[in-house]
């Protein structure tokens, strides 16, 4: 686990995440903040699940509970996005994003940059680790994760 | 929060269970028993162009049809629409003249996924005897209301947005790209067949005049030397964005027959979601999927033929790759065969074996959020679409592939009922 060294994989300007009203997502942005990679568990049949919701998907139970969980992945799919559709991103050169999958954690999914050069070959398959990208001054701060290849 | 209900682990098993009972239930319940009388469109034009207001363009295209139909605009009763269309039932009953509204209905989900349902939502009202005349529309005038793949301006962004947005993730290529990767590499789809579904639609514009891109044809060359919107899309993988209207009549069978001596029956209309298809941050359970794969077995389960039989196909390109896996959920080729079988002589409707987005579909035709699809499988049933396949009896077209709930519907003349 680290933090970014230096800068934002892209340009400040984009629209900046917030939880939900009902509050319903609140713990994984707050794990963010603490560089802590927290996902929903559900406390009866055991199942990770993500995109964040208030039922288990997998057996309908209420009773989902957040836990923290290793901060590694592997890459499922990816883009190198070359056309932004973003004013904060119009001067920017292409960027990658990575679908990565959770094989600790029911292989859930999750979407985020993949560090370093934006023109690297990518490759399914390939372990990654999470990178904790600060944006104290967002209004209130938060906190993206990144992923990077890990070095072997 | 409190615990419902002991864990089963038996998810999946209760969703087998859900679907063998609902194929048993709807099996053929609308096969042959609606029809499309007419259909209308407007002048298509890019985006921002038209000189019309939205609601203008909804109200000419409803108009084009009950003159196609040869029926009275206060005849009709109902309307279905979908993807949050902004020109109210209430509102165009009180332009067309109306003297009962009886059946209105909005599909649910974005993007273009309820271009088919739209037409299973009108079958099924005028099959229950809700109403007698529905019309299925759609318009849109991005000058007057902006343009899809702009993404989100506001100050911050919640829920699902709240994980993709802050990436770079907001644009429809930019939230679809990543399926077609990952079909890429599941199953060794060539960048060629996808290319071979963009030379197709512009091969097909090319005799349609209503087509934004008549006139300007589209070579290999020029595919693969545009520029990338996001790998693995190119310029001419992602569908035009465009201002214009269009409608579809749908009444009993008996009542089209009245007004036609040849018409075109819906044989089937199916809506598509596998499971937790809408699962946020990309997490359906199946991924590289069109959403297809449930849902073609009951379309073709209700209108008693087979993917064999199919004639002609309008497939719905939000994005080349989507129309690939498209074809395979519709049994019309195979992940092992798509490259060789998905080629440009074969997808043609002069002499192809899969005749393709005749019209020149949502890349080369208009982008009427896949309506305008609708209603060119209905011409080939009728013989007078201007990339005619010969002998259409079975025209399948298929709706917002990748989208979280899907549809498609399955037209045909009243010689498949034998």
């Amino acid at each position: 686990m680290s933090s970014l060294a230096e800068g934002t994989y892209l340009p400040e300007g984009l629209t900046q995440p917030a939880p939900m009203r009902d509050g319903m997502d609140a713990p994984y942005w707050e794990g963010t903040r603490e560089h802590e990679l927290r996902v929903q568990r559900c406390a009866d049949c055991g199942t990770h699940q993500w995109g964040p919701d208030w039922v288990c998907h997998a057996c309908q139970s209420l009773n989902v509970e957040w836990v923290t969980v290793e901060s590694t992945a592997r890459i499922y799919s990816w883009q190198r996005v070359h056309h932004p559709v973003h004013p904060a991103l119009a001067d920017h050169g292409p960027y990658i994003v990575v679908l990565v999958e959770l094989p600790h954690a029911d292989n859930l999914r999750m979407i985020g940059n993949l560090l370093g050069d934006p023109m690297q070959d990518i490759v399914i398959g390939s372990d990654v680790e999470a990178v904790f990208e600060d944006h104290d001054s967002g209004n209130p701060p938060y906190t993206l994760v990144q992923w990077q290849v890990t070095a072997t | 929060m409190q615990q419902t209900r002991r864990c089963t682990g038996g998810g999946r098993q209760r969703l087998a269970t859900v679907c063998a009972v609902s194929a048993s239930r709807t099996a053929q319940g609308l096969r042959g028993r609606t029809a499309v009388a007419g259909v209308g469109e407007t002048t298509y034009y890019k985006r921002g162009q038209s000189p019309d207001p939205e609601f203008v363009l909804v109200v000419k295209a409803i108009l084009a049809a009950c003159e196609d139909a040869g029926i009275s605009p206060r005849e009709i009763d109902g309307f279905c629409s979908y993807s949050n269309d902004r020109n109210t039932p209430a509102r165009l009953a009180n332009a067309l003249g109306l003297e009962e509204l009886r059946y209105s209905n909005m599909q649910w989900g974005g993007g273009g996924g309820g271009a088919a349902a739209v037409v299973q939502n009108a079958a099924s009202a005028v099959h229950a005897g809700s109403a007698n005349v529905v019309v299925a529309y759609r318009g849109l005038a991005q000058g007057q209301f902006g343009r899809f793949g702009q993404g989100g301006r506001r100050p911050a962004v919640r829920g699902e947005f709240a994980y993709t947005l802050p990436y770079g993730v907001m644009s429809p290529a930019q939230m679809y790209a990543m399926r077609t990767t990952r079909l890429m590499w599941e199953h060794g789809i060539d960048r060629s067949t996808m290319r071979a579904v963009a030379l197709a639609a512009y091969h097909h514009a090319q005799n349609n005049p209503r087509a934004v891109m008549y006139g300007r044809p589209l070579d290999a060359e020029t595919y693969d030397s545009s520029r990338w919107i996001t790998e693995p899309f190119r310029l001419y993988d992602c569908c035009l964005e465009n201002d214009g209207g269009a409608a579809m009549i749908v009444t009993s069978a008996e009542r089209a027959a009245d007004l036609s001596d040849t018409p075109v029956l819906v044989l089937a209309a199916q809506q598509s979601g596998g499971h937790r298809s809408g699962a946020w941050v990309h997490n359906p359970t199946d991924y590289a999927t069109s959403s297809f794969k449930l849902g073609a077995q009951h379309l073709y389960e209700q209108a008693g033929v087979t993917p064999d039989d199919v004639d002609v196909v309008q497939s719905y390109e939000n994005f080349t790759g989507a129309v690939v896996m498209s074809l395979i959920e519709h049994g019309l080729c195979t992940y092992e065969n798509a490259n060789e079988v998905l080629t440009f002589e074969n997808l043609r409707a002069d002499g192809g074996s899969i005749p393709l987005n005749t019209s020149g579909g949502n890349l080369a035709e208009c982008y009427m959020h896949g309506l305008g699809m609708q209603i060119e499988a209905v011409r080939q049933v009728r013989g007078d679409s201007t990339n005619q396949v010969p002998n259409v009896n079975v025209s399948l077209s298929n709706a917002g592939p990748m989208v979280e709930i899907a549809s498609t519907a399955i037209y045909g003349t009243t010689a498949v009922l034998g």
